[in-house]
């Protein structure tokens, strides 16, 4: 038989299998053990526990030091491999012909009860049209109209802040910033707009995380989101002149046609990429800002590091944990051999912590040099379709802020996601600090 | 050495001279010319060294390989004359070669 099988000869059986590995939760999480103290081979970065906690770091030194090929045999996602270092990351990544991204692009399984085919998680031929359909939205002649429009919100919304008052940064800018974003490029009811931020939630919760009550639960919240999508598209079938990522995809005779589960699917991609991934980067930079606060006095000298910070925040950050791909052939590496049909994580966050590429990997430094190359946005056919509206939106937050504060002080316990996936933040209670009243134009 | 041309978006002229072997994209990115961001260090992997050739060149550098193909195909803007210049290798028969550099990068 041929080594190497397509998508459509993917064992449906083995979608949403339980794997009888104890499923932890945020209100029981998985006991830790220091992963130096651990055998190799026990080694399970896979665990929203982890990263709930923020104690996955030494896993994935470990990992990149003395098994940057490294087989997980037990785990909640099942069995999968590991590549933890810069060059093996990019490398798989790149190589579409060899891994594949179906059915899914993260470790965990797809849900069997209600599967949303995405062309994030197709290959190529699929993948291209579909994705060619939506990427005008967020195109450079588009982005060059939408930078006013997010200025002018970005500057309402830091306006709208309490000064001296401890709030919750990730409720009233991460979230309201970026929300606001998507429903522009939706063109979705402004007054609606919190739904898409649920939606956002509800497609990477789990019951575990307590975002969602029940899988019940979750996958009713999606078909509702489905069907309010589909009264829009309804109304915009022949809106030929709408530059909206809904009216594209209704207009385009590659995607006009997409059965529901599978517009399903990559309205939650576009709302999910266009949310989760630069909400968790604003926070970011005000963590990392805080915790290397001659960082943040450089960027108040020097207002023009902005540009070179998004990347490093994004670098630093990494919003998206991982990416996995689905080995198609057998394929030697590191002196081990992945067979056809594993399970391979890209872990994207330990990429970007790898000190063959990034020097003082761990530290946040907006003057560094390469931090352009960071992995976040994946490289390759899939890389991030919208990474330029991500970063014009972090950019024009920063360049508005200094306008107005000169500092923003994180003042409580910050809560971050349970999920090993979504690398971020739910709660960050800061203070801010207004600028002294010296009139600067 | 082989001189080349890159025009901004805004019409601003950058010539620079290239040793034979490196690739336009090195050209830029040693001569500081603005609008080439080369995220991936120059392995096809980022699309974005993305230029547009001058019609009088797209003949003599060629047609991109598979892999570049689908990495422009990214790109709503891409033309007929896109090419990443990360993977476009200097000869002296390039000598005098032109290209646009769009005004963002994907």
């Amino acid at each position: 038989m041929a080594a190497v099988s397509t998508h459509l000869e993917y064992d449906q059986d083995y979608r949403g299998a339980e794997f009888g590995y104890p499923r932890y939760s945020k209100d029981d999480l998985e006991p830790y053990i220091d992963p130096f103290d651990l055998p190799l081979e026990a080694l399970n970065p896979a665990s929203p526990s982890l990263f709930f906690r923020n104690l996955h770091w030494k896993h994935f030194k470990r990992l990149r030091e003395e098994a940057p090929l490294h087989y997980t045999a037990e785990s909640m996602h099942g069995p999968y491999w590991s590549l933890t270092r810069y060059a093996d990351v990019k490398a798989v990544d790149m190589d579409h012909k060899t891994f594949s991204s179906y059915p899914a692009i993260t470790v965990a399984e797809p849900e069997d009860d209600l599967p949303l085919p995405m062309f994030i998680a197709m290959d190529q031929p699929a993948h291209g049209p579909q994705r060619r359909a939506v990427s005008p939205v967020v195109g450079p002649r588009n982005l060059a109209a939408l930078e006013p429009i997010i200025r002018e919100r970005a500057g309402a919304i830091l306006d709208s802040l309490p000064v001296g008052e401890t709030f919750n940064w990730v409720e009233k800018v991460s979230i309201e910033q970026t929300t606001q974003m998507l429903a522009t490029l939706f063109d979705f009811p402004f007054e609606d707009r919190h739904k898409l931020t649920r939606w956002s939630d509800v497609t990477t919760g789990s019951p575990e995380s307590g975002v969602v009550e029940s899988r019940e639960g979750r996958r009713l919240e999606l078909i509702e989101c489905r069907e309010y999508f589909d009264r829009l598209w309804q109304q915009r079938i022949g809106n030929l002149e709408g530059n909206d990522l809904i009216s594209l995809l209704a207009n385009d005779a590659n995607t006009q046609d997409m059965p529901p589960d599978q517009f399903l699917g990559n309205l939650v991609l576009l709302i999910v990429g266009g949310n989760d991934t630069t909400r968790n980067s604003l926070s970011a930079s005000v963590v990392a800002l805080n915790q290397f606060p001659d960082q943040f006095d450089k960027l108040r000298a020097n207002p023009s590091l902005i540009g070179n910070m998004v990347s490093e925040v994004i670098r630093w950050q990494t919003p998206l944990a991982h990416m996995r791909r689905r080995a198609l052939r057998d394929v030697e590496m590191h002196g081990k051999t992945i067979r056809e049909g594993d399970k391979v994580v890209m872990w994207y966050v330990s990429g970007n912590r790898d000190s063959e590429v990034f020097e003082n990997a761990d530290e946040f430094d907006i003057e560094r040099a390469n931090a352009r190359s960071h992995v976040s946005f994946g490289f390759g056919i899939h890389r991030c379709m919208g990474n330029r509206v991500g970063e014009m939106q972090l950019r024009i937050v920063w360049e508005e802020f200094l306008k107005r504060f000169s500092d923003v002080e994180v003042v409580g316990e910050v809560e971050r996601v349970f999920s090993d996936f979504v690398h971020g933040y739910k709660t960050l209670p800061v203070r801010l600090r207004a600028r002294s009243p010296v009139k600067v134009q | 050495m082989p001189r080349i041309t890159f025009i901004s978006h805004d019409g601003e002229v950058h010539e620079v001279e290239v040793e034979v072997g490196r690739s336009v994209m090195n050209a830029a990115i040693d001569n500081l010319v603005p609008g080439i961001d080369a995220d991936c260090g120059g392995e096809c992997a980022c699309a974005t060294c993305h230029v547009y050739v001058d019609d009088a060149w797209v003949e003599k550098v060629g047609t991109p390989d598979e892999a570049e193909d689908a990495m422009l195909d990214l790109n709503p803007e891409r033309t007929s004359s896109s090419r990443l210049s990360c993977q476009i290798r200097i000869t002296d028969a390039l000598d005098g070669f032109r290209a646009r550099v769009p005004e963002f990068q994907m």
